[in-house]
């Protein structure tokens, strides 16, 4: 075993035992009427941090051992992209409550474009319009579920 | 004769108009979602859940169902012009088709993978057909101990079985359950994992975790990886029709090929990879032309089709008369049901047979429809495969984000759900199956329901489960299907030369 330590494996392996670590934490806090001690709604909790436990040390242990990504056809990660694609989820998380549904999807819309290679914002804003137009129209009119109003919203 | 009966009835059913639109617009759907890289038919179906509030239960279900035939049909245009199979299932098809494709033989790939899953779907619902009401009686007989055992069964062959590695697919699956466990539980109504939160209570949404997974982490993942040269759509330059040649060499391969997948996805396991894979090396051993293969043999193209189309059938079996879901899709069917507060299982047969009937007759309706859907009109589909990445993948992500916002207005389950993305982003890129979460977050509350009933009933004695034949049966083979693989490789290991 005197391959490399794969760095990203193992810190891949560690996440699992931390995630492991707050589910146990996180079931200990769960409360327990004392009728149902028995098969409580804590057994199968205690079940799956059982399961990740293992599962990260598992892992983890082959990280150490020189990973399993390595043989994957994992090409560099393209950054400019997906910092764009990034952007574009944190906009609308941001924007949806403030501006409405529709002026969100569009800007969505936009900058997923950017991420994928597009340079014709004007279209690309014309088609994200017209589809968050298309898609508010047949949820909140047709089927009837709210979604809530915004700045172009309040017209229709 | 029973069965006919039921059957007769349930054509009936399907051949009503407003039916026979549900079913055209669910295999063109279908269809065109197999086609586009990057969907599928459990992100489809997932983001039309919210249907199930507004439309009843038939009409849905010959809806989904439709999606989920077409998906594959459309899967198989893609894997041929594209090389880039969607699912793991479809990349023997990508691997034999596209080489045909490349050798100006695209309309016979397309075809025979057109005919032979025509072929597959019909002898598979054919199956679910007969299958249905014996396997019915049989799991009348279940109490929670052998449902349990059961459920224990078949997530351990989805996740660790198939798959590149036990302890990845592990992974996923308790990932699953940890999901489905979030919020109030059933039983005593004591929350769990919702951190304080008010939005949690209720759970988290099959939709969130599906369209998180399958459409944001999947949209992440292409775009991480731009770089590398986008794959080019080949041409249908030949006649669609095939060859006399073609047919004599195709038809034995797509009977072989359903007999291949229909059992094995009608099985607890489930699963269209391994079908596909035996199959085409069924193929490649009984071939005429065994040099062709990997340079665009027919035969490789129609086995595996057929096998996958047989093992998505199968895979209904089990899903309709045990309430067992064996794939991403049909645990999205599951909690399809679920939301019309129908249990599927022994009792669904007796309970809605005309929802179970008039199913099973869309099934066969709408394998016609895709038959003529992708033959003549495959030039349609082809045109859809050129949509720009850039519109195509904004577009994806509007619509995962009104299918989760616009239920529920909640910016907590819109985090939730770009959150999901960046796990499923990290579970492609290092290669961990995203089907067990799906299925561990909808069958972890029914196992441990049944987990909860069995105990119950045996007063919290855990040997009960070994007491009784059909659970232990179970239970071994589950125990036997994780060790069974390990102890093959370290012996195979130990017999090589270090």
């Amino acid at each position: 075993m005197n391959k490399d330590v794969s760095r990203n494996d193992t810190i891949l392996g560690l996440a699992v035992v931390l995630l492991a670590i707050i589910v146990g934490w996180q079931t200990t806090l769960i409360p327990v009427n004392a009728i149902y001690a028995k098969v409580g709604p804590k057994v199968f909790p205690w079940l799956v941090t059982a399961m990740l436990a293992a599962l990260g040390v598992a892992l983890t242990v082959q990280g150490f051992r020189g990973g399993w990504s390595r043989q994957l056809e994992n090409e560099p990660i393209d950054r400019l992209s997906l910092g764009w694609l990034l952007l574009a989820l944190l906009l609308n998380v941001l924007l949806i409550k403030v501006a409405g549904f529709i002026i969100a999807s569009t800007m969505l819309f936009v900058f997923t474009a950017r991420a994928f290679g597009s340079h014709r914002y004007a279209r690309d804003a014309g088609i994200g319009f017209a589809l968050a137009f298309a898609a508010y129209f047949a949820f909140d009119r047709l089927l009837g579920y709210r979604i809530g109003s915004g700045i172009i919203e309040r017209f229709l | 004769m029973e069965t006919l009966g039921h059957l007769a009835h349930g054509f009936a059913v399907a051949l009503t108009p407003i039916n026979l639109l549900w079913c055209i617009a669910g295999v063109t759907v279908g269809t065109a979602v197999g086609v586009l890289p990057g969907l599928g038919p459990a992100l489809t179906i997932a983001l039309l859940l919210p249907l199930t509030y507004k439309v009843d239960p038939t009409a849905a279900f010959i809806l989904f169902a439709g999606i989920y035939y077409g998906a594959m049909y459309g899967g198989s245009t893609t894997s041929i012009l594209l090389n880039t199979p969607g699912e793991s299932a479809t990349i023997v098809t990508a691997l034999e088709g596209n080489k045909m494709a490349r050798r100006g033989k695209a309309g016979a790939a397309l075809s025979t993978a057109a005919i032979g899953s025509f072929v597959a779907a019909t002898i598979g619902t054919i199956g679910i057909t007969f299958l249905a009401v014996p396997l019915v009686k049989l799991a009348l007989k279940f109490g929670p101990h052998e449902y349990f055992a059961l459920m224990v069964l078949a997530f351990v062959t989805v996740s660790a079985v198939l798959g590149s590695s036990a302890v990845r697919g592990l992974t996923s699956l308790a990932f699953g359950i940890l999901l489905g466990l979030v919020g109030n539980d059933l039983q005593t109504g004591q929350p769990r994992f919702t951190f304080g939160t008010f939005e949690l209570l209720d759970g988290i949404n099959v939709l969130v975790v599906a369209v998180g997974l399958f459409a944001v982490g999947e949209t992440l993942y292409l775009a991480s990886r731009r770089k590398t040269a986008p794959a080019e759509v080949l041409q249908v330059k030949d006649s669609i029709w095939m060859s006399r040649a073609d047919w004599a060499r195709s038809w034995k391969a797509w009977i072989r090929g359903t007999f291949i997948g229909f059992p094995i996805g009608a099985m607890p396991a489930g699963g269209a990879e391994i079908p596909t894979f035996l199959s085409y090396f069924v193929e490649k051993r009984l071939s005429k032309h065994p040099e062709e293969f990997g340079r665009g043999a027919i035969e490789g193209v129609a086995g595996p089709e057929a096998a996958n189309n047989a093992s998505a059938a199968g895979v209904l079996v089990p899903l309709l008369a045990l309430g067992l879901p064996t794939s991403a899709t049909a645990a999205i069917l599951l909690s399809a049901f679920q939301s019309y507060h129908i249990n599927p299982g022994p009792m669904l047969l007796q309970s809605q047979p005309e929802l179970v009937w008039g199913l099973i007759a869309s099934l066969y309706i709408g394998n016609i429809m895709l038959l003529v859907l992708n033959l003549p009109l495959v030039g349609l589909w082809v045109k859809i495969l050129k949509i720009p990445e850039p519109l195509l993948y904004g577009g994806i992500l509007v619509f995962a984000t009104i299918g989760t916002y616009g239920i529920s207005r909640s910016v907590v389950d819109l985090i939730l759900l770009y959150a999901l993305g960046g796990v499923g982003f990290l579970m492609r890129r290092f290669d961990f199956p995203a089907a067990p979460v799906i299925i561990g977050l909808i069958l972890g509350p029914l196992a441990e329901q049944q987990f909860r009933r069995a105990m119950t009933i045996s007063a919290g004695n855990l040997i009960a489960f070994l007491d009784r034949p059909l659970s232990l049966a179970l239970l071994l083979l589950a125990a036997f299907a994780v060790a069974g693989p390990i102890a093959w490789r370290s012996y195979r290991r130990r017999l090589e030369p270090a």
